[in-house]
């Protein structure tokens, strides 16, 4: 990430406050203390401050983060991915969360790289219950797998839908939609039928057995 | 023949006797009361639920991805469609992640029209919750009664926007176009009328029986619960908890406006109820405060390079031309960067992740949708109680599955 650090951030209207600022800067050091290795860059734009790590020990950052009672960044707001692919970056995948405080309402974000050759991070649904379903969805989405995940499956797409739509390399429009004026000629070609689609949900089901 | 019951401890902490005879029964996706799509794979011993699974995504549309594809004008459009009971807050979200991109401030006067909006979409919001919620539990006339008032809600969005539901009106930079002649004159007599119509629909309710029955003690989640499954909104505000980004975290001037975050202790469906009637009394305060303080003066940024110009500039000056078609086709580029912003909509918190890369279209758009995370409450919620119970539950949620699925 490209750091803005330009001469206007004084007059910043969006900088963090002061009380802010600290925080992050014990967030930095606090993880570069104990995981020095693990923390590759910092970056700051808008008063916002991320950092990014490797996956190895993602949970025991945001252990770290979220335990350390002068940082206490003991809420996830949300988790989701970053598909690098069109910019070029050494890491092409990058898995991201957004940490808050309940009692300094102080905010960071992490991300975590995930390399292409092996799409897998630790789940941390374990320190945050509230990841259970973020992660699927980026299971879904992005193909990245959750290890230690309780049920990871797809969330918002069909179970045997092929591919995972928000990598950059995903086609847009390459599938012929489906309408009443050509639902045969369509049918014929994909081996998603109707019938296909009858024998999964009507007859092979569980819940009809 | 008789089936020896053994307790079991549910999620929630009460217990249920188990005959260990269950029943899986599939509600939805097409059924009234899961308020759209909404899918559960229900275990039933008897009437009690012992396992609630929801089965989400039949809305999908790939939002995400589509964002990808848009310039950041024409993003807009995408977010009236999420949440489509509350467009208005979502253009403000998606407005005001974009403008930290860029890092601009919008006029003032646009920041009071925004306010004053955001709190008329959440009184719709809360409207459309409030009929349904009642209509779920048998009680028709409240949501002929909470319609009568949204239909005037409506006209003053068509008034100012053209559409009814899918407004697009809050845009990067500031808004469409200035409030039309009249539309202030129609808002003042709805909010000078709407405090005497929440006493109505109370009457309807607050002290009736039969709803009290069907909700107080139902559907009870605890604040630590609450606090891991990061449930945010009016859900959580039932729970005791004090959490309002309006005061946490104020955005475009909501500090300087006076209302008071109502809570209550209960955590059940009652309170919940409590909590967004309370909330329309004091939205309609805010909005009464922002249309009394309205200023003059511009309602987008002065910034050519971001805002289109005048519609009559562009048949006598040739810079406006090019700045109007350099707009249209590439659209605004904001540097790079990553932001995250989130504000305060009638569902909870929700957040607009953007990532730019220098172009003119968002590298990536995520959304951190209050209605999908606060879904994740429903099983602890509805495990232990009746499958009667679960029904109002849903309602109490106020899930919309456009924003659940995006």
């Amino acid at each position: 990430m490209t750091a803005q650090t330009t001469a206007t951030v004084v007059t910043d209207p969006f900088a963090a406050s002061e009380a802010y600022a600290t925080i992050h800067a014990a967030a930095i050091e606090a993880v570069g203390a104990t995981f020095g290795d693990q923390l590759v860059e910092t970056a700051l734009f808008r008063g916002e401050t991320t950092l990014v790590v490797r996956r190895e020990r993602i949970v025991a950052i945001l252990a770290l983060l979220r335990d350390n009672p002068d940082l206490g960044f003991d809420r996830l707001s949300d988790l989701t991915a970053i598909d690098y692919l069109d910019l070029g970056r050494e890491c092409r995948f990058n898995v991201v969360y957004h940490l808050m405080s309940r009692r300094t309402l102080a905010r960071l974000r992490v991300r975590a790289l995930v390399p292409e050759e092996e799409l897998a991070i630790d789940s941390v649904v374990g320190l945050f219950p509230a990841a259970n379903w973020p992660e699927r969805e980026v299971y879904d989405l992005f193909g990245i797998h959750f290890a230690g995940h309780p049920d990871l499956k797809r969330i918002l797409l069909p179970d045997d839908w092929d591919g995972h739509p928000l990598r950059k390399d995903y086609p847009i429009g390459a599938e012929e939609v489906q309408f009443s004026f050509n639902q045969d000629e369509i049918a014929e070609q994909y081996p998603h039928t109707l019938a296909a689609r009858e024998e999964r949900y009507f007859v092979a089901h569980p819940l009809n057995n | 023949m008789a089936t020896t019951l053994r307790p079991n401890q549910t999620a929630n902490g009460t217990q249920v006797m188990l005959s260990g005879d269950s029943m899986t029964i599939n509600m939805g996706p097409q059924h009234p009361s899961t308020h759209g799509v909404l899918r559960l794979i229900l275990e039933l011993e008897g009437e009690t639920v012992v396992r609630c699974e929801p089965v989400i995504g039949y809305l999908h549309t790939g939002f995400e991805k589509t964002y990808e594809q848009k310039t950041y004008l024409q993003g807009v459009v995408l977010t009236d469609r999420m949440d489509y009971l509350a467009p208005l807050s979502n253009n403000l979200v998606y407005a005001l992640a974009t403008e930290k991109l860029l890092g601009i401030e919008v006029p003032e006067r646009a920041k009071v029209i925004r306010v004053l909006l955001a709190e008329l979409t959440r009184i719709n919001n809360h409207l459309v919750w409030l009929g349904t919620q009642a209509l779920d539990l048998g009680a028709m006339s409240a949501f002929l009664y909470c319609f009568r008032e949204r239909e005037v809600l409506l006209d003053l969005f068509e008034m100012m926007s053209g559409a009814r539901l899918m407004t697009s009106f809050i845009r990067p930079g500031g808004l469409m176009a200035d409030l039309p002649p009249g539309w202030t004159e129609l808002a003042d007599s709805f909010i000078r009328a709407f405090p005497e119509k929440v006493t109505e629909y109370e009457s309807l309710l607050t002290k009736n029986d039969i709803f009290r029955e069907r909700t107080i003690g139902v559907g009870v989640i605890s604040r630590e619960r609450a606090f891991e499954l990061d449930l945010t909104g009016p859900s959580l505000r039932a729970c005791g908890v004090d959490w309002d980004l309006r005061k946490l975290a104020p955005y475009s001037g909501y500090e300087t406006y006076d209302f008071a975050v109502p809570m209550r202790d209960g955590g059940d469906v009652y309170d919940r109820y409590l909590v967004r009637i309370a909330e329309m009394r004091e939205s309609n305060k805010i909005a009464r405060q922002a249309l009394d303080r309205l200023p003059d003066g511009p309602v987008m940024v002065d910034d050519r390079k971001i805002a289109l110009p005048p519609r009559a500039e562009l048949a006598t000056s040739m810079e406006a031309l090019i700045h109007h078609f350099k707009l249209v086709s590439e659209g605004f580029k904001p540097p790079v960067g990553e932001v995250y912003q989130c504000i305060e909509s009638p569902k909870g918190e929700i957040g607009v992740y953007m990532v730019s890369d220098g172009t003119g279209k968002p590298y990536r758009c995520h959304v951190r949708a209050p209605s999908f995370i606060n879904l994740q409450s429903l099983a602890p919620m509805a495990i232990g109680g009746l499958i009667a119970d679960l029904v109002a539950i849903i309602g109490s949620l106020d899930p919309v599955l456009g924003e659940v699925d995006r």
